[in-house]
């Protein structure tokens, strides 16, 4: 790992709290890392799992989603959701073969721009221990892997097929 | 077809041209970016002139799309989209990229900064480009409004509004409107009597033609959106009927059962089972208190029905569920006082003599539970010295870290009556004396030639225990008086604790029925603290008086007239535009799984059995995405942040790593582009 490993962050935060934590972190000039690059959605509920895979492969090193406390959510109850899905979503990474704690559900309410930015410094600082993912470089298109996978994928269809 | 994307990077003077290189974040985007074709920089482009040259640009160069780097969308999206819009532009194909406050402002490195710079106009870029064109719906708005809470800012706002034609919901939860403003005697810097000022606008809103009052009731819950929210109020059971009674008392005064009266008169006094909070009380209808009445607790008594001839006592009274539409929501819900015994070594609680703001307030008043003497706890003492101690709870971080903002003048005001009253001398223990608004300094020197002894210094202990000869008997001050340098132990009769002004109790439950929040000392948050301090982040949603933050009488009925200016402005240009941020599903995709039907909190989402398909109500819709989130076959869209835009965002935001990076054969991926 280079010494100068900078991690890639792509963070989701909700538009109500969260983005709004990240403008008064800004507001009270409360200093912290610049890995993390965000993306502002309405909701939590907003971050299709798909999105963080998508950012992993295109060479993000980790993801972060930001929502409204649960109990406090802009949508009633949207971001108990986003729970559901992170949990599933972990699982999925780890079946991957991803550490999963490049994906972190963290909370900050509009009012918290100081623990939102702790928990950036926290996250860039254990995404920097976990080292570059690299997943874009080791996603090899040599033909030789790619029907590999592919035959791995219909004996593994093959398998769950229901005889009728 | 090609997009034609213009990207504007601002300076903000040196706020972020002092960290990031605007120049060449502007001189990158249109070499590096695909469709950029106009790329600026500009020391402060929500000027006019920065405005302009966006205007101007659009209509020159046929722009489709326009990027501004700048600050926060929640300061300036409004202003970029109205200039778009002039220009012809739909402004939905404008995109704000945050590089003030997500990066020069918490940046240390400049380079960086301007890194960090370069991909979110790279990804605003990305997702401008997909953006559609949208129309905003527009909402006709309910000129009826809901001010919640009856104490003067609440009031302010309503005959403000009343006076103006407007109708006026007031919801008030204690039995008698008027606030902590009724507990007082006299009102700093004027010494006018509060009740004087303040009853006639009780009566005057309790009369008024536009205004209905609902008291012992709370606001439960609150759906829609601003011009046509539905508000559900839970009047609770009074166990009198409102239209029968004539508020002659008899009830009251023949009620056996004597409760102490820890509301109003802050357990300072007695009041009964069925009571008026205090006589001015508006409305003036007496209520039960079930739990200490001997009826509702023992089966017996009934004398209250017997007494009143009207008939107005119902003890089988249920609470009430009255549902309202209303266009726009005044929450003026005010204060607390802090609890001083959660400072044991001032004594509260334990030493007799010592006595919150609030109950120094009741001794003050004439209507009050010693007509108006002040005296010690035994009822009859005249204290010949007393002491007032600033900051009780307030500047203190254990505690409070604001400044309540109304002791200072209080505690003169204190010191004034005591002097006037009793003769006694009076200290005061101050931290900082706060007297910056109208007449208040000049009430200040009032004081200090009306002898009052000021000791600069926050108190360390008030004790009972005499150390030296003088202090048998007494309470004690220990305190270092900073001025001179050297401890001090002052012997008095009496000391009045100056409790700080803290956030109600479940502030941050009513908050977030109406969609705002609160800061972390828990009072609600403000659209913007200095340029716009009475609405909130929610639209129709305003802000009045002490839940906003600490204030004095002044402060909370000028933001009450504020609150109902705005609103008079909602209601007189009568529709609101609403972001037009909501879900569709394509019919033909879907399947019928209904698996979004139960994503959506607000039942927007309805399933058509015959046809099998779910469809979205936009009325209903509130735009949060979850359910396009969740659809398997991806046939719901988000207006505004569609799977493409967001999809395209990711890859811009990502560049500098992207899987081109990794294609272009850096085999230590990460290191070559670092």
């Amino acid at each position: 790992m280079s010494e100068a490993f900078e991690p890639r962050i792509v963070g989701f935060l909700c538009n109500w709290c969260s983005y709004r934590a990240a403008d008064l972190a800004g507001i009270s000039r409360i200093k912290h890392a610049p890995n993390v690059r965000i993306i502002r959605v309405m909701c939590s509920g907003r971050v299709d799992p798909s999105f963080v895979l998508k950012a992993l492969a295109l060479g993000a090193d980790g993801v972060m989603v930001a929502g409204c406390h649960p109990g406090e959510c802009h949508y009633i109850e949207q971001n108990y959701k986003t729970i559901r899905r992170y949990g599933m979503l972990k699982h999925t990474l780890k079946a991957l073969g991803l550490e999963d704690d490049r994906v972190r559900l963290i909370w900050a309410s509009a009012a918290e721009g100081q623990q939102l930015a702790e928990a950036i410094d926290r996250f860039v600082a254990d995404v920097r221990k976990l080292g570059p993912l690299n997943w874009p470089a080791n996603w090899s298109e040599d033909p030789a892997h790619l029907a590999a996978v592919e035959k791995m994928a219909a004996e593994h269809a093959e398998a769950m097929e229901v005889p009728v | 077809m090609a997009e034609r994307v213009g990207v504007y990077v601002c300076h903000c003077g040196s706020n972020i041209a002092g960290m990031v290189d605007c120049e060449a974040v502007a001189r990158w985007a249109k070499e590096n970016v695909s469709d950029v074709v106009v790329s600026r920089d500009y020391k402060f482009m929500c000027s006019s002139l920065g405005q302009a040259m966006i205007e101007e640009d659009i209509r020159k160069e046929g722009l489709t799309r326009v990027v501004v780097a700048a600050c926060s969308p929640h300061l300036h999206e409004k202003t970029f989209r109205r200039a778009c819009s002039n220009a012809g532009l739909n402004p939905y194909l404008m995109q704000m990229c945050n590089i003030r406050e997500h990066v020069s402002w918490v940046a240390q490195d400049r380079d960086a900064a301007t890194d960090k710079a370069r991909s979110l106009v790279s990804a605003s870029v990305a997702r401008v480009r997909r953006q559609k064109p949208l129309e905003p719906m527009k909402v006709t708005v309910n000129p009826r409004t809901l001010v919640v809470g009856g104490g003067i800012a609440g009031l302010q706002a309503t005959l403000e509004l009343a006076d103006a034609g407007y109708p006026v919901v007031l919801v008030e939860r204690s039995p008698s409107i008027g606030g902590h403003m009724a507990q007082f005697d006299k009102t700093f810097p004027t010494l006018d009597c509060s009740a004087c000022i303040l009853t006639p606008k009780m009566s005057e809103a309790y009369q008024h033609e536009n205004v209905t009052l609902y008291s012992y009731a709370e606001l439960e819950e609150v759906s829609g959106s601003v011009g046509s929210f539905k508000v559900r109020i839970r009047k609770r059971a009074r166990s009198v009927k409102e239209d029968l009674c004539t508020g002659c008392g008899a009830c009251i005064e023949k009620c056996p059962r004597k409760v102490v009266d820890n509301d109003f008169e802050v357990g300072l006094g007695y009041r009964k089972a069925i009571y008026m909070p205090f006589p001015q009380a508006v409305p003036k209808i007496p209520v039960i208190d079930r739990e200490n009445c001997t009826w509702f607790q023992r089966g017996k008594c009934r004398v209250c029905e017997k007494m009143c001839q009207p008939g107005a006592i119902d003890y089988d009274q249920q609470d009430e569920i009255i549902e309202l539409d209303v266009g726009n929501i005044i929450l003026a819900t005010g204060w607390k006082l802090f609890d001083c015994s959660r400072l044991p070594q001032y004594g509260y609680g334990r030493l007799a003599n010592v006595f919150t703001n609030m109950e120094f307030e009741r001794l003050c008043n004439a209507a009050g539970p010693t007509g108006g003497r002040i005296v010690l706890r035994d009822g009859k003492t005249e204290p010949a010295s007393v002491a007032i101690v600033h900051c009780v709870g307030s500047r203190d971080k254990n505690h409070n870290e604001h400044c309540s903002a109304v002791c200072c003048m209080a505690a003169l005001k204190f010191g004034h009556l005591v002097l006037e009253k009793t003769g006694a001398e009076v200290y005061s223990f101050y931290i900082d004396m706060r007297t910056n608004q109208k007449m208040y300094e000049e009430f200040y020197c009032r004081l200090l030639e009306e002898g009052m002894h000021f000791i600069r210094g926050r108190v360390a202990e008030i004790t009972d225990a005499a150390r030296l000869p003088g202090e048998e008997g007494k309470l004690i001050i220990q305190c270092e008086d900073t001025l001179l340098g050297r401890q001090r132990r002052i012997p008095v009769d009496m000391v009045v604790l100056m409790g700080a002004l803290e956030p109600q109790a479940d502030a941050k439950e009513l908050g977030l029925r109406c969609g705002i929040s609160c800061s972390m000392a828990g009072w609600y948050t403000e659209r913007h603290p200095k340029l716009d301090p009475v609405a909130t982040m929610t639209d129709g949603v305003f802000v009045a008086g002490a839940c906003q933050g600490a204030k004095d009488i002044p402060a909370a009925v000028a933001q009450g007239a504020a609150a109902a200016a705005r609103v008079m402005g909602m209601i007189t240009k009568g529709t609101v535009e609403i972001e037009p941020v909501t879900a569709s599903i394509d019919e033909e995709g879907c399947s019928g799984c209904r698996i979004c039907n139960n994503m959506c909190p607000y039942n927007a989402i309805e399933y058509d059995a015959g046809r099998n398909v779910s469809r979205v109500i936009t009325a209903l819709c509130k735009g949060c995405g979850t359910c396009v989130a969740a659809c398997p076959a991806g046939v719901i869209t988000g207006a505004h942040f569609n799977n493409e835009q967001i999809g395209a965002e990711i890859e811009g935001i990502l560049w500098d790593a992207g899987a081109a990076a990794a294609r272009a054969g850096a085999a230590s991926g990460h290191a070559a582009a670092v």
